[in-house]
């Protein structure tokens, strides 16, 4: 574009307006930097006041996450000895012992299976599903696809009635298997959308191409359409993940013990004597950290997967 | 198209080969492909949303199975569209989705504006600023109930730095004239970057030489803002609308680990209440029904407000 365009803004305004937009993402980050930071303080220095920007960073928060403490009287402190790896040390300070693991590990695990285990159910139906929605007449063909975009519109709440019965019949309340399949549901009209919109936009001689030269339908789909659709499938598949790995209406309400999710978990993280503010930040990080990953690596592709695919670049 | 070339080609070959080029027929893929979908949809929303229906018209509890099930008719219906406290629930939701719509516009808007203007590193910074959207609403919830602390949080300590106020002397989330603002500032938070960037969709595909046109005719700035800027973005706009009108009338992970709905019930939104007479108070039959109400209201305003988008778009 040359400089003498009228839709190119002047030096002034991109000055004017990159100061405000500076100015607005630091305001936005600064929570999540805040939740990063606390999660290296120390419970004092977490809840001082004024807040502190500052701060010799523990990690405390961490033990914390992964462990329970109990407190015992200092003659029993000094017969147990010298505390032998730096987290014993760490926890000794304050007049505690670590009793064993916490429940946290087991809940982030309980998160990456059934964010995992729905991601692909999701996307081998998904993809299916979009491939015939793409290329082939199917009867009634626009009502099932608002029929699939319309169960996004149900809350919660609304539905889950009927599926806690349901589960506590099947036996799937609280398994990872009940909620593998539930989000699966949630996500998958997000998955055929979106996957559709990729698959529309292959030219459709390719496969025209291989089936005339000799390949079946089943072979065309996978040795043609599936590699040329390898990037769709893979950001539909971090959205399918994210929105698994961030549900909570569900996990909360259908899972307390062996299934139960991070999200439901991470709030309850209660230390001796208060909200532990440290570990909770240190869990949250954890859990936050990651999505942050993976927002940065989706960028191009993130206003088409929100949008269903209503919106492309 | 693609058939009449599948067609040519098996009938200009041998019977055998044909069927190799065609294995199952188009129609049997297109089954077998779409089928398990819908089963587990038809499993999992449809028939849970029918067994809603059904639950709806009885007075069932499900803490209580060996109590007998009665039929009564539309009595749940007539109960909570005459419940002073549901109407109060609609409210508090109104307010909520009200303020949150506006506001997420307005900045969204503007910042989608300011972005456009090319300057260096929009790229980067557009990230930064999308990062919120993508979080977990429970988790980021629940950590800021900690920054609303009154003495010792970040947000409480940059209003008092900023007015002067005594960071202490108010609660975001226990008072009950700030509670509302508490849970619309962070999902104004979370979600002003979505309206943000289907904006700057908008923005950025306004042919450049429609301005230039309008330079061309002297058109001042303003004017070029009202008549292209505006009307162009707009079937964006709306759109971006639509899908955080639907969100947040569903608005439950977020409002829970805020306030949870308190305090007193300021902030219940109407999931956070339809989840405490469905989980808390086990009164199925009456929650279904309640369930089958916020269902027809939302697809029903969905759909109303789905026509005037497709007329904006027509124009």
């Amino acid at each position: 574009m040359s400089s003498f365009s009228v839709t190119e803004p002047s030096a002034p305004q991109k000055w004017f307006a990159g100061t405000l937009v500076v100015l607005y993402a630091v305001i936005t980050i600064l929570p999540l930097l805040w939740i990063i930071g606390t999660g290296f303080k120390s419970p004092s220095d977490a809840i001082a006041y004024p807040p502190k920007t500052f701060f010799e960073p523990t990690l405390e928060g961490y033990v914390n996450l992964f462990t329970t403490r109990t407190r015992v009287s200092e003659e029993q402190l000094k017969e147990m000895g010298e505390p032998k790896t730096w987290y014993e040390r760490l926890v000794r300070k304050d007049g505690l012992i670590i009793a064993g693991p916490s429940r946290f590990p087991e809940r982030f695990y309980n998160s990456v299976i059934i964010g995992f285990g729905s991601t692909v159910l999701c996307i081998v139906l998904g993809t299916a599903a979009a491939y015939a929605f793409s290329r082939f007449k199917v009867p009634l063909k626009d009502d099932l696809l608002f029929f699939i975009l319309s169960t996004r519109m149900m809350p919660p709440i609304a539905v889950a009635i009927p599926i806690f019965l349901m589960f506590r019949s099947l036996g799937l309340n609280d398994t990872h298997a009940g909620m593998i399949l539930l989000y699966t549901a949630v996500n998958l009209s997000l998955s055929v959308w979106l996957l559709k919109g990729f698959i529309d936009e292959i030219p459709i001689e390719y496969e025209e191409a291989a089936l005339i030269d000799g390949y079946t339908r089943f072979q065309a789909f996978y040795k043609v359409v599936l590699p040329q659709a390898a990037t769709g499938i893979a950001s539909t598949a971090i959205f399918c993940l994210i929105f698994a790995w961030n549900e909570y209406a569900f996990a909360v309400l259908l899972t307390s013990g062996t299934a139960q999710t991070a999200p439901p978990f991470i709030p309850t993280i209660i230390g001796v004597g208060g909200q532990d503010w440290p570990a909770v930040a240190a869990g949250a990080t954890l859990f936050l950290v990651p999505v942050m990953v993976f927002t940065i690596l989706l960028r191009k592709h993130l206003l088409r997967g929100i949008t269903f695919g209503a919106v492309r670049k | 198209m693609l058939h009449s070339s599948i067609d040519r080609a098996a009938h200009a070959t041998p019977p055998v080969l044909a069927r190799r080029i065609r294995g199952l027929s188009d129609r049997a893929i297109a089954w077998i492909f779409v089928a398990p979908s819908i089963v587990l949809l038809l499993a999992i929303n449809i028939f849970p949303l029918i067994w809603t229906v059904r639950l709806s018209f009885t007075n069932f509890r499900v803490n209580r199975p060996n109590e007998p099930v009665q039929f009564v008719g539309l009595r749940n219906y007539l109960n909570i569209l005459t419940d002073k406290d549901i109407w109060l629930t609609m409210q508090a939701t109104a307010h909520f989705l009200i303020w949150t719509i506006v506001l997420q516009v307005l900045i969204g808007f503007a910042l989608a504006y300011l972005i456009n203007k090319k300057f260096r590193g929009n790229d980067l910074w557009t990230t930064i600023i999308v990062l919120p959207m993508m979080l977990s609403p429970a988790v980021v919830g629940n950590f800021w109930t900690f920054l609303y602390q009154p003495q010792i949080g970040l947000f409480n300590y940059a209003i008092g730095f900023l007015t002067g106020a005594d960071p202490s002397s108010f609660s975001m989330i226990g008072d009950t004239s700030l509670a509302p603002w508490a849970i619309i500032i962070v999902d104004t938070w979370m979600w002003t970057p979505f309206v943000m960037l289907i904006c700057l969709a908008g923005l950025r595909s306004i042919p450049s030489s429609i301005y230039e046109a309008a330079e061309c005719d002297r058109a001042s700035s303003w004017r070029q803002f009202w008549t292209i800027t505006i009307p162009m973005v707009l079937p964006f706009l709306m759109l971006a609308i639509l899908f955080r009108g639907i969100e947040n009338f569903k608005m439950f992970d977020l409002v829970v680990q805020l306030t949870g709905g308190g305090p007193g019930s300021i902030t219940e939104l109407t999931s956070i209440n339809l989840k405490r007479e469905a989980f808390e108070k086990w009164r199925t039959g009456y929650a279904s029904a309640y369930a089958v109400i916020l269902f027809v209201t939302v697809f029903g305003l969905a759909s109303i407000y789905v026509k005037a988008l497709n007329k904006v778009k027509q124009r």
